[in-house]
Order: C-alpha cells, then sequence, then structure tokens
C-alpha cells in the first residue's frame, strides 16, 4: 500500500502473561482515509487499539504516529492521557464510557479541556472571570454545538446523557472523541447495538468527518454492511496475527478471511465459497 | 422516565417475607452479641479469669433488632429507598423546586441576621458559629468527595495543619490572623499535594484507608514532636483575630472605645460569627465558580469516568492533586479559624471521628450539592445538640434519624446535580445517573 501514511504499527505484539494477544503486527493507516481493523471475537482488536491509545504498554514493536506537519510521534513511548493531548488521538470505547451524570454539552466540553485549561490561565484567570476565557468558552460551546447538530443530537443538548438512547450515546461518544480535534480518530465497534438505520446514519457521519474534516479513521467493526461501504482499507486479524488486508473487495473474496469467520479451516471455506459462486 | 408502577412494585411484601428477613437479621444479632454481650469477662482480684452470663440482656438486644428489623422493613416499603421521589406528585415536585429556589437566598439572609436576632444568646451563637465552622469544612471536603469522588477519610489532617500553622505562627513570631490565614491555607495545601502524590495512585477503598492513616500520622506526629507543637499539651495563648488591627477587648484603643461603645464581649462573638460565615461564602463562590471552570468539569469527570478523562487528554493526577489540594486549603483556612476561636489547640480536636463527622456531612448532604452540605452540617451539628437533653441515649437517638434519614434519601438530602452549562436550559439532573466515583 502506497500514499501518506499517519499511522505504522510495525510488528506490535502484545503479551498477558502467557496469553500473547497481539503477535508480529504491522500494519499502517493512511491520512483522510478510513482503514477498518477486522476479525473475530477475541481476535485481539481492542488489544490493538489499547496499545495505540496508550492504555497498554505493548510488549514489542513500534507504533508510529506522522502529523501533517510531518513531526513523527512514537506511540509506545508516551502514555496514558499524553497520546490524546499531544499526539491527537481520540478514541471511543467498546462499551460507551460517557460521563453519564454530565449532559450532552458538558460531556462535550470536558473534550475540550486542554484547550479551556490553557485558556483559563490554568484556572487562575478563569477564576478572575478575564474576557480573554468567556470568549474561548463560548468558542468551546459553539463547538460543541456544532458536533450536537451533526450528531443530531441538538435537541437534547441539556440532558444527561446516561439518559441517552444506546444509539445516541454511540453517536455522542464519536462527537466528544471529534471535540479534542484529532489528527486520528479510533473508534471501537461504533455500530455495535445500532439498527440498520442507525447503522446508515453512522456511515454517513464517518464518511463526513473523512471528507469535510479529513480527518484519518482506524475503524473497528463487526457490521459488514458499515465496513464494506465506508472502509478505504482493510486489515484483518485473527488470534492476534493479521490474516490479510486489502481493499474491502480483496479482502471480502479471500478464502482465509472466510475460514476465519466461519471457523471453519481454509479448504472447507474455499469449497463454501466455490459452491457460492 | 419509568412509569411509577413499575418502580413503586415492591418485591417480598408478604408478613412471611418480612418475619424472615427480621427472623435473619435476629439471628445474627443472637451470633453476634452472645460473645459480645451474652457473656461477660473481667479479671478477678487476683489475676483469674472471672467471667458469668448475661442472658437477659441478650435477649433484649435480639428482640430490639428483630422489632427494629420489622420497622424499617416496613418503613422501607412504606416510604420506599429510591421511590421516594417518584411518589411525589409532579406538582408537588415542582413546588418543592420552587421553594428549593427561594430556600438558599432565605437561609443566607437569615443566617446574615442571626448575631441581630440572637444577640443575647450566647449559646445560640456559639452554636451558629461551630455549624458554619463545619458547613465550611463540609464544603471543603465536598470538592474532594463530592466532585472529585475521591474518598478522603483523613481530612481532618489538613484542618489540623491549618490550627497548628496559625498556631505556631502566631504565637511563635507574633503575627497578625490575616497575615497567617492565608500562610494556613497554603501550607495545608502544599501537605494535600505531598500527601496526594503517593496516594492518588490508589483507588476506592485502598484510598480511604490510606488517607485514613494519613489523617492518623498528622496527628501522631502533633502528639510526639513535643518541642514544636507542645505534644498533647497543645499550643495555648493563640491570639484572638482583630477587627482589622483593632483588638476586640476593652483596652484603651480596643474596639468599643475606639467606636465610643459600651463594651461587651459579645462584640468578639459576633465578630467570630461574620469571620466564618465570610470565610464560608468565601469556600462556597470559589467552589462554585470553580465547577464551571475547565478544572472543576474535569473533577467531575473524574468521578464518572477516570479511563474516559484519560482518553480525551486530561491529566488525571494533576486533576485530582487540584481537587485534593482545593479541598485541604479550604481545611485549613477552617483550621486556622478553629485556633483563633479556641485560642487553645491540642491534638485532641483533630481526631478520626472529626473526619467521618465532615464525610458525614457531605454524604447526607447529597454528594455535590453546596446547599446540601449547609442543610446536612445543620441537622448534624443542630440536631446532635438538639438531643443534648437525651443524655445517655443522645447518640442511640441521633443514629437512628440518621438512618432514617438515609432510608429516605439515599442519595442525601439534595439529591440533585445542577449542570455546570446549558445551552437553552439547565436541568437538574437526577442523583440515579450520577456516579459516586470510586477512587
Ligand atoms: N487486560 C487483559 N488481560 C489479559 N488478557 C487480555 C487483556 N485484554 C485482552 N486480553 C485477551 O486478549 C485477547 C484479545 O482480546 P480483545 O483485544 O479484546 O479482542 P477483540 O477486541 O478482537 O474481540 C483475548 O483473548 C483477551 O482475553
Ligand atoms: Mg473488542
Amino acid at each position: 500500500m502506497s500514499g501518506d501514511k499517519i499511522l505504522s504499527v510495525d510488528r506490535l505484539t502484545m503479551r498477558f502473561g502467557g496469553i500473547v494477544a497481539v503477535q508480529d503486527l504491522s500494519f499502517a493507516a493512511e491520512r483522510k482515509k478510513i482503514t477498518a481493523l477486522i476479525g473475530p471475537n477475541g481476535a485481539g482488536k481492542t488489544t490493538v487499539f489499547n496499545c495505540i491509545t496508550g492504555f497498554y504498554k505493548p510488549s514489542g514493536g513500534t507504533i508510529r504516529l506522522t502529523h501533517d506537519d510531518g513531526r513523527v510521534i512514537a506511540l509506545e513511548r508516551l502514555n496514558d492521557f499524553r497520546i490524546a493531548k499531544q499526539a491527537k488521538v481520540a478514541r471511543t470505547f467498546q462499551n460507551i464510557r460517557l460521563f453519564p451524570g454530565m449532559t450532552a454539552l458538558e460531556n462535550l466540553m470536558v473534550a475540550q479541556h486542554n484547550a479551556l485549561m490553557r485558556a483559563s490561565g490554568f484556572t487562575l484567570l478563569g477564576l478572575v472571570g478575564v474576557p480573554a476565557y468567556r470568549d474561548a468558552e463560548k468558542r468551546a460551546i459553539d463547538l460543541a454545538t456544532d458536533w450536537l447538530r451533526r450528531v443530531n443530537l441538538l435537541d437534547r443538548a441539556d440532558d444527561a446523557a446516561g439518559n441517552f438512547a444506546y444509539g445516541d450515546q454511540r453517536r455522542l461518544e464519536i462527537a466528544r472523541a471529534m471535540c479534542t480535534e484529532p489528527a486520528l480518530l479510533c473508534l471501537d465497534e461504533p455500530a455495535a447495538g445500532l439498527n440498520a438505520r442507525e447503522s446508515a446514519a453512522l456511515s454517513e457521519l464517518l464518511l463526513s468527518i473523512r471528507d469535510e474534516l479529513g480527518t484519518s479513521i482506524l475503524l473497528i467493526e463487526h457490521d459488514m454492511s458499515v465496513v464494506m461501504e465506508i472502509s478505504d482499507h482493510i486489515v484483518v486479524m485473527d488470534h492476534g496475527e493479521k490474516i490479510a488486508e486489502g481493499t474491502p473487495r480483496e479482502v471480502r473474496d479471500d478464502p482465509k478471511v472466510i475460514a476465519a469467520y466461519l471457523g471453519t479451516d481454509e479448504d472447507e471455506a474455499v469449497a463454501v465459497m466455490e459452491s457460492g459462486t | 422516565m419509568t412509569a411509577p408502577s413499575t418502580n413503586t412494585a415492591k418485591p417480598a411484601t408478604g408478613i412471611a417475607a418480612l418475619l424472615k428477613t427480621a427472623f435473619t437479621n435476629a439471628l445474627v444479632a443472637l451470633v453476634l452479641f452472645s460473645l459480645m454481650v451474652g457473656i461477660r469477662t473481667e479479671a478477678g482480684s487476683s489475676g483469674q479469669l472471672t467471667y458469668w452470663t448475661r442472658f437477659g440482656e441478650l435477649a433484649s438486644l435480639v428482640a430490639v433488632v428483630f422489632g427494629g428489623s420489622i420497622v424499617i422493613e416496613l418503613l422501607r416499603q412504606w416510604i420506599g429507598p429510591t421511590g421516594a421521589e417518584r411518589l411525589v406528585p409532579p406538582a408537588v415536585q415542582s413546588g418543592m423546586s420552587l421553594i428549593g429556589g427561594y430556600l438558599t437566598p432565605a437561609l443566607l439572609i437569615f443566617t446574615l441576621l442571626v448575631p441581630v436576632i440572637f444577640y443575647d444568646q450566647r449559646y445560640i451563637l456559639d452554636l451558629a458559629i461551630l455549624v458554619l465552622t463545619y458547613v465550611m469544612l463540609g464544603w471543603g471536603l465536598n470538592v474532594v468527595v463530592g466532585l472529585a469522588g475521591l474518598l478522603d477519610l483523613g481530612y481532618v489532617a489538613f484542618y489540623a495543619v491549618g490550627a497548628y500553622s496559625y498556631g505556631l505562627l502566631a504565637t511563635n513570631f507574633g503575627w497578625s490572623f490575616w497575615v497567617c490565614l492565608p500562610l494556613a491555607g497554603i501550607l495545608a495545601a502544599f501537605w494535600g499535594v505531598l500527601l496526594g502524590f503517593p496516594v492518588l495512585r490508589l483507588r476506592g477503598d485502598y484510598l480511604a484507608i490510606v488517607t485514613l492513616a494519613f489523617g492518623e500520622i498528622i496527628r501522631l506526629v502533633i502528639i510526639n514532636w513535643q518541642e514544636l507543637t507542645g505534644g498533647p499539651n497543645g499550643v495555648s495563648g493563640i491570639p484572638r483575630p482583630s477587627f482589622f488591627g483593632i483588638p476586640l477587648d476593652n483596652s484603651d484603643d480596643g474596639f468599643a472605645a475606639k467606636f465610643g461603645i459600651e463594651y461587651s464581649p459579645t462584640h468578639r462573638i459576633v465578630f467570630l460569627f461574620y469571620l466564618i460565615l465570610a470565610l464560608a461564602l468565601l469556600t462556597n463562590w470559589v467552589t462554585i465558580r470553580l465547577r464551571r471552570l475547565p478544572i472543576g468539569r474535569a473533577w467531575e469527570a473524574l468521578r464518572e469516568d477516570e479511563v474516559a478523562c484519560r482518553a480525551l487528554g486530561i491529566n488525571t493526577t494533576t486533576t485530582k492533586l487540584t481537587a485534593f489540594a482545593t479541598g485541604a486549603m479550604f481545611g485549613g483556612f477552617a483550621g486556622a479559624f478553629f485556633a483563633t476561636r479556641q485560642g487553645f489547640i491540642s491534638p485532641e480536636s483533630f481526631t478520626f471521628q472529626e473526619s467521618a463527622l465532615v464525610l458525614a456531612i457531605v454524604v447526607l448532604g447529597g454528594m455535590g450539592s453546596q446547599l446540601g452540605v449547609a442543610l446536612a452540617a445543620l441537622a448534624m451539628i443542630g440536631g446532635f445538640e438538639l438531643f443534648r437533653g437525651l443524655e445517655t441515649y443522645r447518640m442511640l437517638v441521633f443514629g437512628m434519624a440518621m438512618v432514617l434519614i438515609m432510608i429516605w434519601r439515599p442519595r442525601g438530602l439534595i439529591g440533585h446535580r445542577a449542570p455546570t452549562v446549558f445551552l437553552t436550559k439547565a436541568q437538574a439532573i437526577s442523583s440515579d445517573l450520577v456516579k459516586e466515583g470510586h477512587g
């Protein structure tokens, strides 16, 4: 695969005691494209995300993020909150992690914490209420409003996030991640639990994030209709290893992928496929 | 939200279930108390072990537990642990929120007038000062426990640091209260950060236990560092506060002489009252402002979900430390006030019981609610005084009252969270959604 890479993962390995959750995984994500990471349950996809976003320290391998200005950041050396703050990688979680007791708007304001902290002179200027901070807060509210509109939740801005329906929570979590103004957006199964209509709306949202804002997206997804429709590139994992990658069409026709998903061995899968076509 | 019928439907309403619960509780009580109460052991005159049985007392205790279980269970079914708010019709609820809107200003005006109304009643004034001290402590701890969700069982440590900072600086260097007050806050905040660093890695129960230990450590250091703190004898002769340089005594250049009024010891009490009121209101004002700033929102977000905070680029360690330090600073201010009011401090004033009391105020108030904490301080401190007439049974009655309140309102007196920012309309958020934090 050629082109401008925003993320390159090289020989990433993650062990938990005796379990090897990810083994020698290498792949790259292109700038301003949607890259999907798929594979059966337990393949190690979420673990890869946790390594990229600093929640796990990889046992081996490198993860490089190249910013638009050419700055290269070694993500495996940054930890924790610094990946979101300095490397501008935002993520959502497989089991939604909103702030349930805060309103939708507040959720999106928390996402702009670092920018607002600077504007509030690390609280001191904000405490006395300098106009510069008020302006910054107004801009933050505008950005949040803009995102609430994009994810179609504007009329629920002042409702507690915990009261939202499942699909709305998923969209709000994406909006919250986008409010950090990330260079790379990592989404862990954003379509899980959505109905067909909501899935379609999600696809549209992700495409607009890519096309209008030029944000690169790394996507873990089980919903093949979403993956096949919007991905530019797909990486397939099974048992912690990469078993295939390519365009949606290439991956769909790959016997190894079908075998992994059907849980059969390769010959059988080929047979299944051939009988199917 | 959900239909009331589903929430008011109670499981196990039958007499059998009721009796079963009561019987189980009585059995537990029997096992527990049979050794603690049923058999009394004592060292005899020549050191041998003597013991005798007290089955009568044991039986009455078990009977009380049995009866009490039934009463509590009935109460629980009657008022309902979570159904309380839903049982109230919406009209009454909106009426209550209307009263709630007027409650704060009404309380504030009343508080401002307390010294006028009760000018001649020294006892009431002293009690009011005590209540306000706990309101301030409650508001200070509320930052840590209510907003940031960090369970701190050693808050009294910072109260002690503040009190000793003022006591020692004033007695050794003769510095005035107004110079020492900010210093006491800064020193307490400094200790908050110092203690916070190793502690804040821990979460939940571990954090609670270590903060409890730190509270005790500070007290033990004070007891044992005789040269500096005077050990168990404490620090005495701490200067009383002056009215911005004018002493409040009956000397020639005292307050009364300067203003040409007759001297009265009440002047000082009234001054102390307004001093602690000002300090408490300052705490409240700063906390309300902080909540609306990014740091305050980060505290609450931390209470809601720490992992999500990290994913959003929030430095959770410094965020926790600032909460700890802010709470400690207010505790330090309150400590300095305590020292100047008493004129004498000793380690006995800074036991775990104080931490527990302040924490109880925060929990009873409804974690995070400023008004709730103020009401809870009034209820706890005032209520405790109210039961003074009951003498021996004071603690018992007081404890029962607490239990009943917690059954009635498990999430505290004020169980709503007010949003810090809104687009069209600020709506109170039900406490069912708000997390309590776990670290
Ligand atoms: N913190 C952890 N400790 C131990 N094992 C883990 C941990 N996280 C993930 N694993 C293991 O790694 C494997 C991959 O899990 P995961 O990355 O969640 O898969 P996926 O997201 O592809 O369904 C699983 O076998 C899981 O048990
Ligand atoms: Mg997963």
